[in-house]
């Protein structure tokens, strides 16, 4: 049985790589069919592989697998290894990357029609689900950097798909550049890993844990710090990029320059929750640390509110989807914070679908509307597109958590879990996160009515050639619709309070962080959940948020501008992003530049170049030229420097 | 007084090369130049036929004959293994070139013979006398082979300083050995070397004498400082299949004789000749890199690398250990598979009447032939000991032996001086493949040709790769 489980996992990592590079190298060769062919029967492999595995753990209760594949190198005591770790957590993983990456596989068959790089695209895409794949499935810190390290190159690559665009370009490169400073952070944490537990191996680094709980370090002389927290936060940081959490979350806005269905696979379903998975998946370390689970918390609940408003003020239909998935990461970080790492990862499940249908929504919205992405230029699209807007309106529903969709038993735990937590904080982060559902529905809903009710605001032209997009884009929508619908209700229970859990032992709470096991002892079943729901305090700001969005946007459309001018100086900071980007600007874009001008001009160009590198060559010019002279051509003068030779060796030794 | 038979058979690689390599010589005598690949034919077979039974002594025990005048042991049959396969792929390289400039091709073949004799009967020596006897078989049909261009005035000129100089060396050579005698009264290695550990320390002088005068020898043989200065100007004059000889198999050699004279017959002079060879190494790495860089001539440049490889060499002996010894057998082994490569391009690029010789006739190989061109950045690279190639292990290894004896000064100036040449090899790189060719025309070298040294080229990137069972071997033979 463990080599079935090991050969279904090394073909579930491999089948999208074996695709990707096929598409890649010989993607001119075998045409746009054949490689949309080859990757999406490698990403199909993949998620039956997953599905496979996902049975015999989940179901079958398989023991979980966790081995090391091969021994890629060794130094000194340290040995790194590529192995992997298939657990309860890593299969529900891998049925998320796979079930979505394969159906924007197919949505990308209708959605890149035409483009002349569609080998290309598809190569990415499949070489992120193998990054991604490697990412959850490793069993020890250096092959999750691996993946950690793939999927954002990939993400930079798909962001600046259309390189020759200025803005794709731009920023491809701020996703890098920002996360480039998480990836120090986590680097730096799995160093720390590296020099105290001797191995990077996830089960003896927790096993040994608990031995290092007094254990300190000093960063700065004179400071003690505990090495745990230490660790924590530093890998906190790497998610922090990855995550897009405050205040690394700058990178993801410009994402949204590339093509719409990386958006919805990699900016919102799958890399971006790579931080939530690994906070999860270090949990046993985390545990430990309060002050750590308290900054992710209250970084996590903080981002949920104020990256959520940014959306109430944004007009590009794509960037509204992305500031609402910063907040979401947010609510899964608060989650993990306050101890509900199942409530985090099942929100990061449902999230990716119904994440992933609002942007695949907004793609068939953009290029029914010819690539225009500007809300104010949409309206009454339902008239046009039905089963977009009805897929959309599921996908609405499901984010702003109205029972019984998917979103509302994902989320309504976490903020009663915050609600319950007594980690430092608590309090704030429960008051933020109640305030953002209210923030999620206002946002969410304007988009929803600015583009399919309201008056017909396109031009005539576009309006012309409106029609509902064709089946490869429409049936994706449909399959996640009805995974946004069911996919709380019918997983709810096992994953989060029934016993046996689904999640198994993979991250457990110590007793008095066990929040959900609070909330566990009022559970009753999926429907009295719902019930409960309608009287929850959540539902109700939520309503206020739906009541505000409809009466703003469709009862009196020019409420907003009324407000927008008693509210000026609150719109503007937002307009602005809180002034992160300016902030950027002016302290780490210019100051590197004066910086670097210093040192090309006077330390590269003047010590280095003229003084030091020129300076010895020089030198050695002149040495070697005194040199050939020695060589004169003379016999007599060979021997003479022979019987010298002589001579000196004599008296060197003798004296 | 009775005669005994010797045991023949630890010589038998020595005797088939002598007498077969006789009977080819009066063949061609009498065949003169009318089928000069017949006598290549023949020449190649014996090489490869002593190459066999040299190989299957490889996991004999030692052994002693002729009165203990010769000696078979591992680190014996590893030389002259390697010997035969450079003086063979000499041969190779040259057959073309030999023809195309119309020297003498069979006195080439069997003086290189011969002289190949002499690197045999030299790393198998046991006694002063039999390695003496090498040193000359060696020496003297190498000076003939650099007369052998008999029209060109700067081969003879090359030639006569050789000679002259060479017989000085030998003189030297002689004179200490003498003085070696006169204080031992014996000749065979091991009794010298017990010999000179009895001697009471106020009556070394003499034997300190005479090790200096046996070590102007030995830097005269390896090519280094200060008694180097023929090499450039013979490398320079010699023709290119001459000098492709002389800078490969015999430096094989020349380690031999090192590690023969030094290791073995006077262990207890250590401290001295340690002293000597540092000051040696040292004066060879800085003289050889710097004298390197202005060097127009790629013959001359070369030398002058060759010169600084050989004190890179030393450096191994320098550590007097056996990790160090294996070390400079590393060393030397793989630089003679870079030279063979450079020079073995070299020769193959030459034409009629026309030698490759500058630099400058690199311009551009990159768009007149890429393969070459490659494997010529494979052979600088290597010797500027950038890893994965061979010539970084080679270096890795006689700094680590340096350290490990705690001469960490030493090794630390050693690496600065291969930073002062990576500077020439890189430039032949930046010639190749940086500026434009003086003409467009491509060079066509043979298919046999091109995979030999094809193969050569890669053996210096797979021995990089992979070069734990080299080192194993040489470490075996210590």
């Amino acid at each position: 049985m463990i080599t079935t489980l090991h050969n279904l996992a090394l073909i579930a990592v491999l089948a999208p790589l074996v695709g990707s590079l096929i598409a890649g190298l010989f993607g001119k060769k075998i045409g746009v069919k054949g490689s949309q062919l080859i990757t999406i029967a490698g990403i199909t492999v993949a998620f039956f592989c997953a599905l496979s595995l996902a049975k015999s753990i989940l179901i079958d209760h398989i023991q979980p697998l966790n081995e090391t594949i091969y021994v890629w190198g060794t130094s000194g005591s340290y040995t790194l290894s590529v192995g992997f770790l298939i657990d309860q957590l890593t299969v529900l993983m891998m049925c998320i990357v796979t079930f979505v990456s394969l159906l924007v596989h197919i949505y990308s068959i209708g959605y890149m029609e035409g483009d002349p790089g569609v080998q290309r695209f598809f190569c990415y895409m499949s070489l992120f689900t193998f990054g991604m794949l490697s990412l959850v499935m490793a069993n020890n810190f250096l092959l999750l950097f691996f993946g950690w390290e793939t999927v954002g190159l990939v993400s930079y690559l798909l962001i600046g798909f259309w390189f020759k665009k200025d803005s794709a370009a731009l920023g491809g490169f701020k996703a890098f550049i920002v996360n480039r400073v998480g990836d120090f952070g986590f680097l730096l944490g799995i160093a720390v890993i590296l020099s105290y537990f001797g191995t990077l191996d996830y089960a003896t680094v927790f096993a040994a844990a608990p031995k290092f709980v007094d254990s300190t370090l000093s960063i700065v002389s004179g400071y003690e710090w505990s090495t745990l927290t230490v660790i924590c936060l530093l890998l906190f940081v790497g998610a922090m990029g990855k995550s897009a959490q405050l205040p690394l979350h700058i990178w993801l806005p410009e994402s949204m320059e590339g093509p719409t269905p990386i958006s919805a696979l990699i900016h919102a379903a799958t890399m971006v929750t790579a931080g939530v998975y690994m906070v999860a998946r270090m949990s046993p370390l985390y545990n430990l640390s309060p002050t750590a689970m308290s900054v992710v918390m209250i970084i996590g609940a903080t981002g949920a509110l104020s990256l959520g408003l940014l959306a109430v003020v944004e007009n590009d239909i794509k960037r509204v989807i992305a500031f609402s998935t910063m907040s979401q990461l947010g609510y899964m970080m608060a989650a993990n914070g306050a101890g509900a790492y199942e409530a985090g990862i099942f929100h990061l499940a449902t999230h990716a679908c119904f994440k992933a249908l609002l942007f695949l929504g907004a793609g068939s919205v953009i290029i029914a509307m010819h690539h225009e992405q500007n809300l104010h230029k949409m309206g009454n699209l339902r008239k046009y597109m039905p089963i977009t807007y009805v897929t959309f309106l599921i996908g609405t529903l499901a984010i702003t958590a109205i029972p019984p969709f998917a979103g509302f038993f994902s989320k309504d735990t976490i903020i009663e879990a915050v609600h319950e937590s007594h980690v430092s904080g608590a309090f704030f982060a429960y008051l933020c996160l109640l305030i953002g559902a209210f923030v999620t529905a206002v946002y969410s809903f304007r988009a929803l009515f600015l583009a399919f009710h309201t008056s017909e605001r396109m031009d005539e032209e576009t309006r012309h050639h409106l029609h509902e997009t064709k089946p490869v884009i429409t049936v994706p929508l449909i399959i996640l619709a009805i995974a946004s619908i069911l996919l709380g209700m019918i997983i709810v229970g096992p994953m989060l309070f029934t016993e046996p859990k689904l999640m198994g032992q993979t991250m457990l709470v110590p007793q008095q962080l066990n929040v959900l096991g609070e909330i566990g002892k009022e559970y009753h079943g999926v429907f009295s959940m719902v019930l409960h729901g309608f009287l929850g305090l959540t539902f109700w700001f939520t309503m206020a948020g739906l009541a505000t969005a409809w009466i703003c946007y469709i009862k009196k459309p020019e409420l907003p501008k009324t407000i927008a001018l008693r509210f000026s100086t609150f719109r503007s900071i937002l307009l602005k992003r809180y002034g992160f980007d300016a902030f950027n600007q002016l302290v780490f874009v210019r100051g590197t530049q004066k910086l670097s001008n210093f040192f090309y001009y006077f330390a590269d160009a003047k010590v280095i170049d003229s003084w030091l590198v020129n300076g010895s060559g020089r030198g050695i010019q002149r040495i070697a030229s005194l040199v050939r002279r020695v060589q004169s051509g003379y016999l007599y003068h060979y021997a003479f420097a022979m019987i010298l030779g002589i001579v000196a060796l004599l008296l060197w030794i003798v004296l | 007084m009775s005669y005994d038979i010797p045991n023949l058979v630890p010589a038998f690689p020595e005797m088939i090369v002598f007498s077969l390599g006789t009977l080819v010589l009066l063949v061609h005598a009498f065949l003169g130049q009318r089928r000069p690949i017949i006598t290549y034919g023949a020449v190649q077979l014996i090489i490869l036929m002593s190459a066999v039974f040299t190989l299957s002594f490889i996991n004999e025990p030692t052994m002693l004959t002729f009165d203990n005048m010769f000696i078979l042991d591992k680190f014996a049959v590893i030389l002259k293994l390697f010997i035969e396969l450079a003086v063979f792929l000499c041969f190779f390289y040259s057959r073309v070139y030999l023809a195309d400039n119309n020297m003498p091709r069979g006195e080439y073949y069997i003086l290189g013979l011969f002289a190949m004799l002499g690197m045999m009967v030299l790393v198998s020596s046991h006694h002063f006398l039999t390695l003496y006897l090498g040193i000359e078989l060696m020496s003297l049909p190498v000076y003939a082979m650099v007369a052998m261009k008999r029209e060109s005035g700067i081969a003879a000129e090359a030639a006569m300083k050789y000679f002259i100089i060479g017989a000085m060396a030998s003189g030297m050579l002689l004179y200490g050995i003498s003085m070696i005698y006169g204080a031992t009264n014996n000749l065979e290695f091991s009794t010298v070397a017990t010999a000179i550990a009895n001697t009471a320390p106020d009556q070394k002088l003499i034997l300190i004498f005479g090790l200096v005068f046996i070590m102007v020898g030995i830097a005269f043989k390896l090519g280094a400082v200060p008694f180097h200065m023929w090499l450039p100007d013979v490398y320079q004059g010699a023709p290119n299949a001459v000098t492709l000889f002389i800078a490969s198999a015999p430096k094989i050699a020349a380690l031999g004789m090192v590690v023969r004279l030094l290791v073995e017959a006077m262990p207890s002079l250590q401290i001295q000749w340690q002293q000597d060879l540092i000051a040696i190494a040292i004066l060879s790495m800085a003289l050889g890199n710097f004298a390197a860089i202005v060097q127009a001539n790629i013959k001359r440049m070369l030398a002058y690398s060759s010169i600084a490889h050989m004190g890179y060499m030393i450096l191994g002996v320098i550590a007097a250990n056996n990790q160090g010894y294996a070390a400079s057998t590393f060393y030397i082994v793989t630089y003679s598979l870079m030279t063979l490569g450079s020079f073995g391009l070299l020769v193959l690029m030459s034409r009629a009447g026309y030698e490759v010789e500058n630099i400058s006739d690199f311009k551009g190989l990159n768009t007149r032939n890429p393969w070459l061109a490659f494997l010529m950045l494979i052979m600088m690279f290597s010797m500027a000991g950038v890893p994965p190639l061979v010539g970084f292990w080679a270096k890795v290894g006689v700094l680590k032996a340096l350290v490990q004896v705690d001469l960490v000064w030493l090794a630390a100036l050693a690496l600065l001086f291969a930073i002062v040449g990576a500077y020439y090899y890189i430039r032949v790189v930046k010639v190749m493949y940086f500026e434009e060719p003086d003409s467009e025309q491509r060079y066509i070298i043979s298919n046999d040709m091109q995979l030999a040294l094809t193969i050569n080229g890669l053996s210096v990137l797979v021995l990089g790769l992979f070069p734990g069972w080299l080192f194993e071997l040489c470490k075996s033979a210590f």
